[in-house]
């Protein structure tokens, strides 16, 4: 009995926008949270699935097939951003131990 | 069973994002991402977009993932941080209102802005075609016409994106190394 009504619950999209706005929340809470640079960049890349998802959420919602083609433009925006930001870190390491973002505090190298 | 998928994808979504955040290890936060990455492609192939899902898998899990390790590895930070000691008292719990905030104002924002998503729903007429590659055909046919241009433009990203990072990576002649590997 319960397991039929349970099986009648069908998730709609906004049980997927709901969990894609905590996954960004999460992921903001990252970025002010952590030091280390890499670190920074995954929790950048959870909001970046964060909106994807909910992208492709309203996609299925609406019958449209122009959120997922935004969709996979994010996608290589973002392996284009990683690429960059980790050629920059790893460009500052040669300079520096640690990969802390505080220790970049000076303009000067 | 959508629910069991939903419920099952979403867990191994927040898991993930937590793990991420508050791992110390820089690697055991990379896995993390691995564990949120596949929830998020789980989560694509039940929104019926199958090729993104592959993509999903193929690029963040496969590639991106193994490039943040590269460099977790190729610069020696893949040992545990002190996490416990913090330079701004209020920082974290200040960090942690704000986070719960902006969760507060997307969902308040969804919930109400949902009468609009409702009325803008099937503005196009897309062919049902009920076979499985369907998804995949219509995401070509779309690129390939209607966002020709921005899909050149991408490649042309990509190439700049390599060019510069080689750019900046590279050891310039005659600096030495003040980190010994």
């Amino acid at each position: 009995m319960i397991a039929a009504l349970i099986a009648e619950i069908k998730p709609n999209s906004t049980w997927y926008l709901v969990l894609a706005a905590l996954l960004f929340a999460i992921g903001t809470l990252g970025v002010m949270v952590r030091r280390n640079a890499l670190v920074l960049f995954m929790c950048i890349e959870l909001m970046l699935n964060a909106v994807n998802l909910s992208f492709v959420a309203l996609a299925k919602e609406m019958d449209d097939i122009n959120g997922q083609a935004v969709v996979f433009f994010v996608l290589v925006v973002a392996a284009a951003e990683v690429v960059i930001g980790l050629g920059i870190v790893v460009a500052i390491m040669r300079k520096r131990v640690s990969a802390s973002v505080d220790d970049l505090a000076e303009l000067k190298g | 069973m959508e629910l069991f998928v939903f419920v099952a994808a979403s867990i191994m979504v927040l898991a993930g994002a937590i793990g991420v955040v508050t791992r110390s290890n820089p690697v055991h936060a990379a896995l993390s991402m691995v564990l949120t990455l596949f929830g998020v492609a789980v989560m694509f192939v039940s929104l019926e977009a199958h090729f993104l899902a592959a993509v999903q898998v193929i690029v963040y899990a496969g590639a991106i993932v193994v490039l943040f390790l590269f460099v977790i590895m190729l610069l020696g930070v893949d040992k545990a941080e002190d996490v416990h000691t913090e330079p701004l008292k209020v920082q974290r719990p200040l960090a942690l209102i704000v986070a719960t905030g902006i969760a507060g104002v997307l969902v308040a924002a969804m919930f109400a802005g949902r009468d609009t998503i409702a009325s803008g729903r099937a503005s196009i007429d897309l062919p049902t075609v009920e076979d499985s590659d369907a998804n995949t055909r219509q995401l070509a046919r779309l690129i390939f016409s209607d966002y020709v241009v921005a899909f050149e433009v991408t490649s042309v990203l990509l190439v700049i994106a390599v060019v510069g990072t080689v750019l900046l990576a590279r050891k310039r002649r005659g600096e030495k190394s003040e980190v010994s590997v």
